[in-house]
Parts: structure tokens; sequence; C-alpha cells
């Protein structure tokens, strides 16, 4: 049966557009069918991250308002033809995605695909609420840092009541993905601790991503950094998150800083 | 904590203290309405029954701790005399 995920974060610049390209492209490699959704309604970057903005031609909002089949807006992966994208639509009218118009392409997308991934905007308004409407589980895209910890807790609220299937009595399922995780700064009480971070949101805990300058190339080239760099820091870690996603057990590494080995052995000269 | 202890274990434990209560806080909020804005309004229209007082001679702070937080509610009447209502919840 098929699975739909909100990636979402109350904050912005945490990390849910990588997250959605990388998980998506690395459960699509494990032999899935997925399709991820832009829902970042007149700012899209799905499309930029995946490598696909000059091939957008329809987007959800046509599907919405029935200028186009769902069929023509989705554009096939170049590198896996199990992945699929619906981009968003540039259009500054928020209101142009409506609750019925979302429930049906979500509906429909449930017949085609294994996994549905909903890339959220930031903020707790309409965009992010919708994205979160027909969710089975959710990913909290946390980083470890006061106020991206704050927000997913207000977003843990609203998965609780604001979800269909919250109003149904029924749970959303949620999974903390912790990113840009700096494990020296962490080590040397700069920055929260991953057992700080699970302790005041409780929910458990999909993956540690580090923070790494792979994702910076990765998103240059237009390509999710599970398949830019499979065998890089982040894509390993997203590949693990995947895996458990599926149910699979899979033991967490928490990321160790290899330039700070480095930078231990030579010395410490790099700034 | 002191300065010493900062450099030594850094500034995340303060984060995270400051988060468990803020969020302790917030997680009531969320399951109550407003409480905080209910005072407010009754507190002013009960005392406003009473005395005459010009809405902008009004402070009201909030100050919440671990245990105790405390709602202060300052109104500056006409005949220059400040009543002061404090309450603790
Ligand atoms: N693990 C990471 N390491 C380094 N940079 C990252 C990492 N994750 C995200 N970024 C960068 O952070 C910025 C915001 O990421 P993005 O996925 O667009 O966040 P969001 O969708 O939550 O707004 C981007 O420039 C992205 O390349
Ligand atoms: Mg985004």
């Amino acid at each position: 049966m098929a699975q739909v995920l909100v990636v979402t974060s109350g904050k912005g610049g945490v990390g849910k557009t990588t997250s959605t390209a990388a998980l998506g492209a690395a459960l699509a490699h494990d032999g899935e069918k997925v399709v991820v959704i832009d829902f970042d309604v007149g700012l899209r970057n799905l499309d930029l991250v995946m490598g696909a903005e000059r091939r957008v031609v329809f987007d959800l909002i046509n599907v919405i308002h029935g200028v186009a089949k769902l069929h023509q807006a989705l554009i096939r992966d170049k590198r896996l033809e199990n992945l699929c994208l619906l981009p968003a639509s540039q259009t500054r009218d928020k209101d142009a995605l409506t609750e019925e118009g979302v429930a049906a392409v979500i509906a429909e997308l449930r017949t085609k695909f294994d996994w549905i991934i909903c890339d959220s905007p930031a903020g707790i308004e309409r965009g992010a609420t919708l994205a979160m409407r027909h969710a089975d589980a959710a990913i909290i895209v946390t980083n470890p840092e006061v106020s991206s910890v704050r927000d997913s807790d207000r977003i843990i609220g609203l998965l609780d009541s604001k979800t269909a299937k919250a109003e149904r009595g029924e749970r959303v399922e949620k999974h903390l993905l912790i990113t840009r995780y700096h494990s020296s700064r962490a080590a040397r009480g700069e920055m929260l601790s991953i057992d700080d971070v699970l302790e005041i949101l409780s929910t458990p805990l999909l993956g540690i991503i580090p923070e790494s300058e792979e994702v910076l190339r990765a998103s240059n080239i237009g390509s999710p950094v599970t398949l830019c760099n499979a065998l890089s820091a982040p894509a390993r870690a997203y590949f693990d998150a995947a895996r458990r996603l599926k149910g699979d057990k899979v033991p967490m590494i928490v990321p160790s800083d290899n330039r700070g080995i480095f930078n231990k052995l030579f010395g410490r000269k790099a700034a | 904590m002191s300065l010493f202890n900062l450099f030594r274990r850094g500034t995340a434990p303060i984060a995270r203290e400051r988060l468990q209560i803020l969020l302790a806080h917030e997680r009531v909020a969320r399951s109550q309405p407003d409480l905080l804005g209910i005072l407010r309004e009754e507190i002013l229209a009960v005392i406003s029954r009473h005395v005459a007082f010009e809405p902008d001679k009004v402070q009201i702070k909030m100050d919440r701790g671990k245990s105790v937080s405390t709602l202060e509610v300052d109104i500056e009447i006409p005949n220059g005399v400040t009543l002061t209502l404090a309450k603790a919840s």
C-alpha cells in the first residue's frame, strides 16, 4: 500500500528540500516507485535540486485546476525511471492550492506509486498544513539549534491536530531527521547534542545527516546527494534513513568529524 | 552558569534548559486557548467597572519561570495612584 510522507519543519533552510530529494532518490534506487511533490507554491526549488528545472511544463496547480492531467505534469527522473517529480507552481496566489484539489491528486498518486513524498514549505500556514494534510507519516527535519527545535515542536502539535489522520482519531507516524549536524561542535558543547534534541522532542530518530559540502556540490549540479556521490557521509546517512522508513533495522551511526581527525593528525592548520 | 563553565562545557546546556522551559509552556498553551489573553481581558473588565483608566496606561508583563510564572498588571489610574495586581499561577 502507498505511503504518503510529509517532510516538514516549521523553520526554513533546515534541509527539507535536500532531504526530500535525497530520500526519494534513495528509495527509488532501492527499487521503490517514488514521487516527490513540491508544495512550496511560489518558491519552488525541488525541481532545481533534482536537476529537472528545464523540463517543467505543467505543475501541481495546473493539475488541481484541470489545466493538465496528472501524467502530463509528472516529470520522470533521467537517472532513475521509477522516480518522478511533481513540481510546484511559481504563482504568487497561495490560494491556488485547494483542499479538495490536493486530496484528489494524492488519491490518484496513491494508485501509481509506493511512496509519495511531500516537500513542505516553511511556516505553519496553509501551504504547510496542506502538505501534511494527507500524510500517513511525517519526517520532521530539525537542526540541533534552539529555533529549529522549537519550530519542530510546533509542527509536531500540528501533525497531531491538523492532519486528516488526526481528525479521524488516528496518529500520523513521526520520524525525526536531524540534519546539518556538526559532530565536533556537539562534542565541544557548542551545539545541542543528539540526546538533547531527542529528549526535548521525544520523537523516534530516523537518521542523523552531517553538515557536508557534498550537499552543496550535489545541489550545484542538480542531483540528489544520494545519486551524486552515494558513498559520501550525507548520502550514506540518507540511504540508512530510507531503509529505516521501509522498516529495516539499520544501526544508527552518529557521524564523526573526519576533518577533525585530519586536523588532529596534521596539527589543526586548517581554519 | 559561570564563565568558567561556559568555557568548559559550552553553551549547549543553556540552550537545552531554555528550550525545556519554553516548550513546557508552549505545549500547555497549545492545549488551552490563550490563557494570558483571557486573564488580561477579564482583569481589565473588572477594574474598568470601578475606575476609569486609559488603555495606554496599562502595562502587562508575563514572566515564565520553571515552576511558577507571574502575571503583572500595572494600571495607572487618573489621580496618580498606581494600582498593582500581581498574580502567581
Ligand atoms: N547536510 C547539509 N550540509 C550542508 N548544507 C546543507 C545540508 N542540508 C541542507 N544544506 C543546505 O542548506 C540550505 C537549505 O536547504 P534546503 O534543503 O533548501 O532547506 P529547506 O527546504 O528546509 O528550506 C541549502 O543551501 C542546502 O544546500
Ligand atoms: Mg525547501
